[in-house]
């Protein structure tokens, strides 16, 4: 156990390194969900026709909106091991008695870290947007670890389609593919109230609605969580663990 | 140096000092109707410098795989310091250290922080991280470069470093696949000389490949010349010119012995990924 923890800790730390750097990839993330913000929140803010209870619409999005600026960065990432596959990096850290599951888990936290880039800036402009956010340490932490976990699902997710499809081209054809599907067929920016039966079904299995579920509660003054944060946790505690299993098997497929 | 045909006799699990390095046996790997390497028998013993020599496609970089445990035989079997490297893959990779034909140090990172990295992969002790590290930099004569981004480092530098990495752990077989494809004349000059020193410092054992009749000629003990997934010759680099003719060069025997091949063998892909490991290395 103690091996594993500093494999999966080294393997992460190349990555946070690799960042530091070089930062400007967070600061151009940032440019899409301030527009859903700014742009898409306030105008549809104007409707009014959107169900959202209590909270007004921009509160009601602000949560999804971060969930789906962290989806959107994780759900790429494994474009990144191809690209380590084409040069060759990957090919040693294989042949290294590193178990495949730390390897895997090891890029699952540091796209949970570069996840917390994200929370930071949303954070900032909610504020000046005057959205109600909650501001107290406990609720904050929540919000974090909430978005890590869906950082570190997805990203994971990412990587076993990346050993199954190997070829950049391939990737992100299906990339741009899967994105719209798990935003639209989740919670995000709609309730689940409005959905048809059918998308009520299929946001039900998507991981994403149970991480902006737990968001809402913890993210905003008033915000209520569906389902209750034990389980949005859990499902999302499930959802990696049976990933991360995925991917370490297919992990050694991909220099084949 | 002797001959170890396909009949060698398998090992018993269980490694001894007196293991060889790498020992192979009828080793068989296919991709759908394509034998890649095709019933091989070798026997490398502890110590030598051992040359896979071999036109593209010819079944090398197969071999490499397979014996660094990247890939699973199809059938036969293979051992590496007296552990076989499908039953026993993990205890194969604490003994190895593998410097691939593609480009494996980290552009985005230092050469310090590459060598950091895999130093703490390999669970070398926080005591003994720094003073492994520094004799590793000392070592390839990259001690200035440490604190630059590798994506600065000429291709020679890139090169070191590399071979830097694959030896923080002390392994005792070193795998190289093509280590100087796309090298000028000095870095290669430079990158052999640090080859030998490794051998005479810690006995290490190094199994490369490569195409490069000038290197195999002038640094292997031992190649073995590989035409479509078979070891066709096997001897020390005088022996095999020896037995061809007076006067015959390395470049020779290779053709003699797989000079067909050069229009049969090399997949699209291969071919494509040497010229650019060549093009960044450049």
């Amino acid at each position: 156990m103690a091996i594993f923890l500093r494999q999966t800790l080294a393997i992460a730390e190349a990555e946070v390194r690799k960042l530091r750097h070089d930062p400007t990839e967070l600061l151009t993330r940032a440019i899409q969900p301030l527009l859903w913000l700014v742009v898409f929140g306030r105008v549809f803010g104007q409707l009014r026709e959107v169900p959202t209870g209590e909270l007004s619409y921009l509160d009601f999005m602000a949560p999804g909106i971060l969930a789906q600026s962290v989806l959107f960065i994780a759900i790429f990432y494994g474009i990144s091991v191809i690209w380590e596959r084409d040069l060759g990096i990957l090919h040693k850290f294989l042949v290294s008695p590193v178990s495949r599951v730390a390897l895997v888990s090891g890029k699952a936290l540091s796209a949970g870290v570069r996840a917390l880039s994200q929370a930071v800036i949303i954070y900032a402009v909610a504020a000046l947007m005057k959205i109600h956010l909650r501001l107290e340490a406990g609720a904050v932490l929540g919000v974090l670890v909430s978005i890590a976990l869906g950082a570190a699902l997805f990203s994971t997710f990412s990587l076993a389609v990346a050993c199954l499809v190997k070829t950049r081209e391939r990737f992100m054809g299906i990339g741009q593919v899967l994105t719209m599907p798990l935003f639209f067929a989740s919670n995000a920016i709609y309730p689940l109230a409005m959905m048809p039966a059918w998308l009520r079904g299929l946001s039900a299995a998507n991981p994403l609605t149970y991480e902006v579920d737990a968001l809402r509660e913890l993210m905003i003054e008033g915000g209520r969580s569906l389902f209750g944060l034990p389980v949005d946790f859990a499902v999302e505690t499930i959802a990696l663990v049976a990933l991360i299993g995925l991917g370490a098997r297919l992990y050694p497929k991909i220099i084949v | 140096m002797s001959d170890s045909g396909p009949s060698a006799a398998p090992l018993v699990a269980g490694a001894t000092s007196a293991s060889p390095a790498v020992e192979t046996a009828r080793l068989t790997r296919r991709f759908g109707s394509l034998t890649a390497v095709d019933d091989l028998g070798v026997l490398i013993p502890a110590g030598a410098i051992f040359g896979l020599l071999g036109p593209n496609g010819a079944g090398k970089s197969t071999t490499l795989k397979m014996l660094t445990t990247l890939l699973k035989p199809s059938s036969g079997s293979a051992h590496v310091c007296g552990f076989d490297v499908t039953r026993q893959s993990m205890e194969v990779r604490r003994r190895i250290g593998y410097v691939p034909q593609l480009l494996s140090a980290d552009g985005s990172l230092t050469g310090y922080e590459n060598l950091l990295i895999f130093a703490k992969l390999y669970g070398i002790a926080r005591g003994e991280r720094a003073r492994r590290i520094q004799e590793a930099l000392d070592f390839m004569g990259l001690a200035d470069a440490a604190p630059t981004l590798v994506r600065r480092y000429s291709g020679g530098m890139i090169r070191r470093l590399e071979v830097a990495q694959s030896m923080l752990h002390r392994p005792a077989v070193l795998f190289l696949d093509e280590p100087t494809v796309g090298l000028d004349p000095v870095a290669r000059q430079a990158v052999w000389t640090h080859l030998r020193e490794l051998r005479r410092q810690f006995g290490t054992t190094i199994l490369m490949t490569t195409h490069d009749m000038e290197e195999a000629d002038l640094l292997c003990e031992t190649v073995a010349i590989m035409h479509r997934g078979r070891v066709v010759a096997l001897g020390s680099p005088a022996e095999l010119k020896a037995a061809l003719a007076a006067g015959a060069t390395l470049d020779d025997v290779f053709v003699h012995y797989a000079g067909t091949a050069f229009e049969a063998g090399g997949r699209y892909r291969d071919v494509a990924q040497e010229r650019r490991t060549a093009q960044r290395l450049g």
